[in-house]
């Protein structure tokens, strides 16, 4: 068959389905879709195969291409089921990543219990680590003589105080994960200095005898908080080790892969850091609580959290 | 060689192409994101500020700037099939290097990635990832598998005037009689004398020259392509 006869044989088919694709809003319909689909395939091959001029098997290509995006736009992935997700993706992701949060939770713990030793023990170690102006500021935020917790709160607003919560500590996690890409220093990097600034202040406070206020506030929020930041580490170095190890992979395909493993844990710490700032903003800043109603629902809040993060592994395939 | 089109076999036992977008279209709709994103942002404050920039409206007023400055590329990309306002602006689309759409993980990947991709400053490491490797691809890319595709169509061959169609007088393969089709279709876009150069290449065929070789050889094309 000559190109023009096959032109003018479907011309009016490829218009219809060109303009349908123009607006695919319009809830198209997975059975008319798949006919297209196959069609257009079948009249691509043909084109290719008979040698038809480019533009003709460059338009019959945009117009697969076209139905082909259409027609994968419905993913069982793109709907993500929560129950699921918090029931078995999570968990599994957390006990596959092991090794990583192992690794992650060294470099974030040491140089915190290095830097609370040493702060605790001299007074002015806290000042090599952060300037003067943020040491005043943090003794004042838990000076048991203050009435609020917390940073200081100009205006008494809790909803304030969970919106900056969330911009900040999430940031921080999402630049402890991506900066994984540079071979995982950027994750190590991020890790080691905000364990260092946790593990100094937290000694300076304890020094300093602020125990019963700077304890009580960070127990509670610090469950999802903490082990948030020592899973985006996790999931960071876990794109390092792709491009360092690739294993039988190319590197370029490895780091692919390793992106598409850590997507679960992305969202699970999204969610965990938004936990967090809820708790940090309503409950741990709230100074009719008692510190031992503090005390008690942090450890049921950390016990909850670690032995939801230690059921992945049944979930493992065998 | 410099080559931006990206072959994929598709499960319907084809190769599908797609052109890949490089950085200029690229930055182009990026800047145009940048522009939304800061009036949003503007507006945003206006709004927050009758309640408070230190109270609710400041709270409310962070989580937005924050769900601003991540989310906004990842909400677009998922609902709108890979494209930002800039992008759809452009003409350009994200797409899994399967050429199926992006989808929710794949886009938080690439979009959070970004912030290594800016370093050390205006993108600097994206913009050498991307000229680095064949898909231009910034580092968010790569690690997400996703590639930045033109939706642009593109021009039509135009269509064949007054051609009196003629027999070849010889049998000739089917890649002969493509050659002789595409220099039809693309004789517009060249000059006379290159038609005539390129047509006395078939002087053995047409036994013309000049300007009736070319004329000869249009007729030909136009009887391989079908016109009666």
């Amino acid at each position: 068959m000559k190109q023009h006869s096959f032109e003018a044989q479907h011309e009016s088919t490829w218009a219809s389905i060109e303009e349908s694709l123009q607006q695919p809003s319009k809830g198209s319909n997975g059975r008319v879709l798949a006919e297209h689909y196959m069609l257009l395939c079948q009249h691509l091959a043909i084109a290719k195969e008979r040698l038809y001029d480019a533009a003709l098997v460059e338009r019959l290509n945009n117009l697969v291409l076209g139905l082909y995006r259409e027609l994968y736009r419905y993913r069982s992935e793109t709907r993500l089921n929560l129950f699921a997700f918090f029931k078995r993706d999570f968990p599994l992701a957390i006990y596959r990543h092991r090794f990583f949060i192992l690794a992650a939770l060294l470099v974030f713990v040491l140089p915190g219990l290095l830097a609370g030793a040493w702060t605790y023990f001299d007074d002015e170690a806290l000042y090599t680590m952060v300037d003067a102006q943020q040491v005043r500021e943090v003794e004042r935020m838990y000076d048991p003589e203050a009435r609020v917790l917390g940073r200081e709160r100009e205006a008494d607003t809790d909803i304030y105080m969970f919106g900056f919560y969330i911009k900040n500590n999430i940031s921080i996690a999402f630049r402890c994960f991506a900066g994984g890409i540079l071979a995982g220093i950027g994750t190590l990097l991020v890790l080691f200095f905000n364990g260092m600034f946790i593990g100094g202040i937290a000694g300076h406070l304890t020094r300093l005898d602020y125990v019963d206020t700077f304890y009580p506030f960070v127990v509670g929020h610090g469950a999802f908080e903490l082990t948030a930041i020592v899973f985006s580490g996790a999931a960071g170095l876990r794109l390092g080790y792709a491009i360092i190890s690739p294993g039988p992979f190319s590197r370029l395909d490895s780091l692919r892969l390793a992106g598409r493993d850590v997507v679960p844990m992305i969202y699970g710490i999204v969610l965990m850091l938004v936990i967090a700032a809820f708790v940090e903003a309503f409950w741990s800043s709230s100074t009719l609580l008692s510190t031992q109603t503090k005390y008690a629902t942090g450890a049921c809040l950390w016990a909850l959290v670690l032995l939801y993060s230690f059921s992945g592994r049944r979930h493992e395939p065998r | 060689m410099l080559d931006t089109r990206y072959r994929v076999e598709i499960p319907g036992g084809i190769h599908l192409e797609a052109q890949v977008v490089g950085p200029i279209p690229r930055c182009f709709a990026f800047a145009i994101d940048l522009l939304i994103r800061g009036l949003l942002m503007f507006v945003l404050w206006l709004s927050a500020l009758p309640f408070g920039l230190f109270g609710v409206g400041g709270g409310f007023l962070m989580i937005l700037l924050f769900a601003l400055e991540w989310f906004y590329p990842v909400l677009f990309e998922v609902l709108w099939r890979g494209q930002t306002p800039g992008k759809r602006i452009l003409g350009i689309a994200v797409i899994n290097d399967d050429l199926t759409p992006v989808t929710l993980g794949t886009s938080m990947v690439r979009n959070l990635l970004r912030t290594v991709d800016f370093l050390p400053l205006f993108y600097l490491a994206g913009l050498v990832t991307m000229l680095s490797n064949r898909r231009f691809q910034r580092l968010g890319d790569l690690a997400a598998g996703t590639l930045v595709i033109s939706l642009r169509e593109a021009a039509r061959a135009a269509p064949v005037g007054e051609v009196q169609p003629l027999a070849p007088p010889t049998a000739l393969l089917r890649i002969e009689q493509t050659s002789i089709i595409d220099f039809l279709q693309r004789s517009p876009q060249l000059s006379v004398p290159r038609q005539q150069e390129l047509a006395g290449i078939l002087e053995g065929i047409t036994h013309a020259r000049g300007e009736d070789g070319v004329t000869q050889l249009h007729r030909i094309g136009a009887w391989f392509l079908g016109v009666r």
